[in-house]
């Protein structure tokens, strides 16, 4: 069984230019474990310090967010296609721009 | 003089100098525009902007774009309308409406963001622009990239209204339908933004593009003599704007052109796409994406990028946010229509609608000044109302025929009307 995992450009300054890998990933916490074991230098960036995947990172699954299948609960079927992308935002910050802190009540 | 704004991580810091990215590389969360206040201070005066065009241009040292630069599109600066007939309905006493359902080229408040994005496409030397859109964006980037000379590729869902389409068309834009709801579309251009060197406005020129958003909030303030209001109440699609419109608050303090002030904001959604919505009411600290099922398509974003920022925003301000049905929102259409001669697309329904709640909730007393930010035209979504008004058998040319015609209306009359009818349109 494989599914075909889909990168954005953003990860490919930690991934030596892939933006595609084959994975025999079970599910979506076996995924990150086969993600972060090709590509070592990308853990620390995909997670944050507390260990959990940043919260703007998303995963499809043949296009349906995974969070709509029970996200880890989901289990890849072969030939699944998976994409990884993170949010594009633009709004106002949660450090903030102009006290510096985490959660200012600023802005 | 060096260029004062560049890109930061708003979640890690990290600084990037200007650029068609919109993803931090460290920490792959959003980055946007950071501009240098000390930089404005001297030319962002209330003199000075009094002294600028009647434009969102401005407030030109407050926006990412190059200091000789000049909008080749005047949106912006549309009217602050005082409601006294809506506030009446509704039970307000201190109501106003920024109207941006009359901002220009292209009737909605995305004519605000598009000018900025593309500015900054033109900075990167982009020959292709295109976006990704519920379709006010779509008509924005269409009639601007045309003005600017740009090739336009637009993607949007494939269920969008008639006229959003035509609207898109008419300026010569390339225009993708894409087989599924505006989230499906949105990840795609993600997708192709990596693959192709298009500048997509809000996937890789989004940082640029949301800093647009802080004129509606530059607008209000001084349309009020330089005051900010008690409370703002405003669509929330992505959620961006809302956030914005506080960061432009938060800038006229620092720069001093206002009086700080604790303004509050409320959100608004349809409760058929509401994950914003539901974030602020249930207290969450991340958005459940939903599958939107509401006629206010414009806004019917299931995950929005900003929603995070928009539900702190509001919480932090000591604000709520509100969604209504289907049915309230074309009630709501009809009610600023009848009452104060705006005609607003479904957004600016769900506005409207979550306004009157908020009074009838108590959420906002009568007395505060609050805002209501109308985003976007009802002649856009005429479909909204389709069966609302029945079409009556044409009565023939002749005043007997008239007459008739005059009496059967009485007929169909509530007292209030006849009375009105009695006391200001008597027949001679």
């Amino acid at each position: 069984m494989s599914v075909r995992v889909l990168l954005p450009n953003a990860f490919t300054k930690h991934t030596e230019g892939k933006k595609e890998i084959q994975s025999n990933a079970a599910n979506l916490n076996d995924l990150l474990t086969d993600i972060e074991t090709e590509f070592p230098q990308l853990k620390t960036h995909l997670r944050d310090e507390q260990g959990q995947v940043r919260r703007f990172i998303n995963f499809y699954v043949n296009e349906e967010d995974i969070r709509f299948l029970g996200n880890e609960k989901y289990t890849f079927k072969d030939g699944d296609e998976v994409l990884v992308i993170p949010s594009i935002a633009g709004g106002s910050c949660s450090c903030c721009s102009y006290c510096g802190q985490e959660d200012c009540t600023c802005c | 003089m060096a260029i004062a704004y560049e890109l930061q991580c708003r979640e890690c810091g990290k600084r990037y100098e200007n650029a068609p990215l919109s993803i931090c590389e460290a920490c792959f969360s959003p980055l946007e525009v950071q501009c240098d206040l000390e930089a404005a201070r001297k030319d962002f005066t209330r003199e000075k902007i009094a002294q600028g065009p009647d434009s969102m241009w401005r407030y030109k040292a407050l926006l990412p774009v190059p200091e000789e630069y000049v909008g080749p599109t005047p949106s912006g600066w549309t009217p602050l309308l005082r409601a006294p007939r809506l506030a009446k309905r509704i039970g307000a006493n201190n109501l106003y409406i920024k109207n941006d359902a009359v901002c220009t080229p292209t009737l909605s408040f995305k004519d605000r963001v598009v000018s900025v994005a593309l500015a900054a496409a033109q900075t990167f030397g982009f020959d292709t622009v295109g976006c990704s859109s519920t379709g006010n964006l779509a008509n924005a980037v269409a009639a601007h990239a045309a003005r600017l000379g740009f090739k336009t590729y637009i993607l949007v869902p494939a269920d969008l209204e008639p006229a959003k389409i035509l609207n898109t068309q008419v300026y010569g834009a390339k225009l993708v339908r894409i087989d599924g709801n505006y989230d499906h579309v949105n990840r795609l251009c993600s997708q192709i933004a990596d693959r192709y060197n298009w500048g997509f406005v809000n996937v890789n020129l989004r940082p640029y593009y949301a800093e647009g958003s802080k004129t509606v909030g530059y607008e209000i303030a001084e349309q009020l003599g330089w005051r900010l209001p008690d409370n703002i109440v405003c669509p929330m699609a992505g959620g961006s704007l809302i956030t914005k419109i506080k960061k432009a608050f938060k800038e006229l303090v620092e720069l001093g052109l206002v009086e700080d002030k604790e303004v509050r904001f409320f959100g608004a959604q349809a409760t058929g796409c509401s994950p914003i919505s539901v974030a602020v009411k249930t207290g969450a600290d991340h958005i459940e994406p939903q599958k939107p099922n509401t006629i206010a398509r414009s806004l019917a974003i299931g995950n929005p990028a900003d929603g995070v920022y928009a539900a702190r925003a509001i919480r932090n301000s000591g604000g709520w946010a509100e969604d209504v049905s289907d049915v309230e929102i074309v009630s709501a259409i009809q009610e600023l229509a009848e009452t104060e001669g705006v005609f607003t697309e479904t957004a600016g329904g769900v506005t409207t609608a979550v306004t009157a709640r908020l009074y009838a909730h108590g959420r906002i007393k009568p007395d505060e000044l609050t805002v209501s930010v109308i985003t976007g035209n009802g002649l856009k979504t005429t479909d909204a109302l389709a069966g609302v008004y029945e079409v009556e058998e044409p009565v023939r040319p002749r005043l007997t025929d008239f007459e008739a015609y005059f009496e059967r209306q009485k007929a169909t009359l509530g007292i209030e009307e006849l009375e009105a009818i009695a006391g200001g349109a008597s027949v001679r």
